[in-house]
């Protein structure tokens, strides 16, 4: 009698396209997956627990180590939500300077979703090329801030220092290169065959079950649900902006990697607006040294490259949270794994894990 | 009367010299038989050092990076070091490997990568050996290395390297029926297996001009024989770590990479001969024809590697059964009905 057996493979936390410490428990009927169960907490550092024995501007530098290549996105959704305990109000120049960091903070984290993706595929010439334009921004960064990956550079009240003078004509001749260079990832990745058979139809996630689930960000809306926090609840100054959102329509790996390489673009077009409305002005606002929120709890969220952020902390009137959570997306969206999986083979779940774009330094905390 | 010009006209300068100091003339064969087999030798040995730092410095400036440039002038001791490297790691062997399928696997696969070297036409009359069923000894040999890679796969005691091991033999086999046909297609055009012949049949035209279709079949089938992108799944890196090379340190690695790029080397060679020309060519003395077209051949498989992400294990299997296969036996069937029609016009 002839008698197949499943086997397990472990994917395990030292990998090469596992991004970061993951550790996917595959279980393999030949090359099919019949269940892939990731297996997460290699990178756990008790962020939020550490929240509790640190006072609230203390905690800042903690929220860039979450999702570290969104840093100046989670400093952003951790100041507006204790701006929102303490009804702080930003200074307008104050708010474009968060608007293009965080915009630039996206496409920033996109370009290494577009190479990690790129070189999981065995394109590693993709990879190359979208790194050496994150450098570009990353330059801006370390301009504006002094840091090029962890900025702290938005604090509470507004962001901690002004713009040096070459900062925007450097912005500038980015904008002005970025175009070109977008097409010519489009004609390397996106024009590619091979990439497209290996994408296409992988991996679909229906727009109901994502519902279900809680994805959000990117995955969300290629699963076809226009669900973005910056136009349905706009949070900064977003309502002045004119930008779209890019969907999809099936759910798959293909939709997941078209939406993030339109959202680049929606973003730089969101940098070039603030660019020109940009005042001059104060780019902090007087706020008090020792910050204590009155006690109560408040929830805000906002659009980070991997999702909807959010923080939720409850305060008891001290200095430091009673109870700081972070509804974290990569963490979240990680979920849909097992099921996105089923039925695909080895080299789809990489595909897979690379369009959820999930980072451990997110998903663990 | 033949022109005796190029290496042959070399090896006829040593042979005369060696003839002065040496009386017996069977002495002579002997040692000029000796200095052939340390030429090949040192073209193979050469090919793989030379080409692991082409290929770091093609990908580099493809990728707008430099590549080595520390050690020696350019980076060009770069092999050197990592030789040097290689040969001073300690050698691992897993535990509950299969000890002498374990270590057997690099040097069977080094084998035939450069056994296959002797059937190379470098210039008129310098083959080290022209057999009659010259092209047929190559497709033989390279057959061979499908096996240790299996051996080295499940030897490993190690499920990464047992699916790597299985993906092999799967694409190897798979694409080897394809690559035969279409070689073929040029076997019937020249009317005979031996190199020479099919060189010397490409005095006015090369054979890539009859046979357009056939060379791009060669081309992806030659890929996916030696195992390089988009073919590379077997040594998947972002699937299966390195597949059947994962257990292996220091030389034993070496000799797999060794092996890998002397197949580069040959596949281009063989499609230098086959459809290029071989060493035809104005002007140049023919075996500086013949490295010129092989490296060009050579650039073109490095510029795929670098540019194409990898295919997955069944639309690589589809690819080759369903449109290589039916491709390469039309391309017969047409060659066939050509060639019948030019005799009867002619």
């Amino acid at each position: 009698m002839l008698r197949t057996e499943t086997f397990t493979l472990n994917m395990g936390p030292q990998h090469p396209s596992t991004h970061g410490v993951l550790q996917v428990i595959l279980e393999l009927d030949g090359e099919t997956v019949v269940q892939a169960i990731p297996n997460m907490g290699y990178l756990h550092r008790g962020i939020e627990k550490l929240a509790e024995s640190r006072t609230y501007a203390q905690f800042i530098p903690y929220t860039d180590r979450l999702d570290y290549v969104s840093s100046m996105g989670n400093n952003l959704g951790y100041c507006q939500t204790v701006e929102k305990m303490m009804g702080i109000k930003v200074p307008e120049r104050a708010e474009y300077l968060r608007i293009i960091m965080t915009e630039l903070n996206r496409i920033a984290s996109h370009l290494i979703f577009m190479g990690s993706l790129a070189i999981d595929l065995g394109a590693s010439t993709g990879m190359m090329f979208g790194f050496r334009s994150r450098e570009r921004i990353l330059d801006l960064f370390d301009m504006a801030c002094g840091a090029r990956q962890t900025y702290t550079y938005i604090r509470f009240g507004g962001v901690s220092a002004d713009i040096p003078s070459e900062f925007i004509p450097e912005l500038q001749r980015f904008l002005s290169d970025f175009p070109a260079m977008l097409d010519e990832y489009h004609r390397l990745l996106t024009g590619n065959e091979i990439l497209y058979h290996r994408l296409k139809n992988t991996g679909v996630i229906s727009g109901q079950r994502a519902l279900e689930i809680g994805l959000t960000g990117p995955a969300l809306r290629a699963s076809g649900v226009d669900y973005d926090i910056r136009k349905v609840e706009p949070y900064g100054i977003y309502e002045r902006f004119d930008f779209s959102v890019p969907l999809g329509q099936v759910g798959d790996c293909w939709d997941r990697y078209i939406v993030r390489m339109e959202e680049m673009k929606q973003s730089a077009s969101i940098v070039a607006q603030a660019l020109e409305q940009m005042p001059e002005g104060a780019v902090m606002a007087t706020v008090p040294k020792v910050l204590k929120p009155p006690a109560g709890e408040v929830y805000h969220s906002i659009e980070n490259p991997r999702g909807e952020l959010g923080y939720y902390i409850v305060s008891d009137g001290g200095v430091n949270p009673y109870r700081l959570h972070v509804r974290r997306p990569s963490f979240i969206n990680l979920q849909v794994l097992n099921e996105a999986c089923q039925g695909l083979l080895i080299g789809d779940v990489v595909a897979v894990l690379a369009t959820l774009d999930s980072l451990m330094g997110e998903v663990d905390c | 009367m033949q022109e005796i010009t190029g290496l042959f006209r070399i090896a006829k300068v040593l042979r005369d010299l060696l003839g002065q100091f040496i009386p017996d003339p069977q002495l002579v064969d002997i040692c000029m038989s000796l200095i052939n087999i340390g030429a090949i030798f040192t073209i193979i040995s050469l090919t793989a050092v030379v080409l692991v730092y082409t290929e770091r410095k093609i990908s580099a400036f493809m990728q707008r990076r430099s590549g080595p440039n520390r050690v020696g002038p350019g980076g060009t001791l770069q092999s050197v070091a990592d030789m040097i490297k290689l040969m001073a790691k300690e050698d691992i062997m897993p535990a509950g490997a299969d000890k002498w399928m374990w270590v057997l696997a690099p040097m069977l696969l080094f084998i035939p990568a450069a056994a296959v070297f002797v059937v190379f036409p470098f210039d008129n009359k310098a083959i080290f050996a022209d057999l009659n069923i010259g092209i047929f000894y190559f497709i033989a040999m390279s057959s061979q290395s499908v096996l240790p890679f299996l051996m080295a796969g499940w030897a490993s005691n190690n499920k990464y390297s047992l699916v790597g091991g299985m993906r092999t033999v799967a694409q190897m086999l798979s694409y080897e029926v394809p690559m035969v046909l279409s070689i073929l297609g040029i076997v019937m055009l020249s009317g005979s297996m031996r190199m020479s012949t099919i060189v010397a049949a490409q005095q006015h035209t090369w054979f890539i001009l009859l046979q357009p279709i056939a060379f791009v079949v060669y081309v992806i089938t030659a890929t996916a024989e030696i195992n390089r992108a988009p073919f590379d799944l077997v040594e998947g890196e972002s699937e299966i770590v390195a597949g059947p090379f994962t257990e292996y340190t220091g030389m034993r690695w070496a000799l797999f990479f060794l092996a890998e790029y002397a197949n580069l080397f040959a596949v281009s060679a063989i499609a230098t001969t086959l459809f290029l020309g071989g060493w035809n060519g104005p002007w140049l003395p023919g075996w500086i024809w013949f490295f010129l077209k092989v490296a060009g051949m050579i650039f073109l498989f490095m510029w795929f590697r670098w540019t194409f992400p990898r295919l997955r294990i069944d639309q690589l299997m589809s690819f080759g059964w369903k449109v290589l296969l039916p491709l390469a036996v039309l391309n017969i069937i047409v060659t066939g009905i050509g060639m019948y029609i030019y005799e009867f016009f002619s």
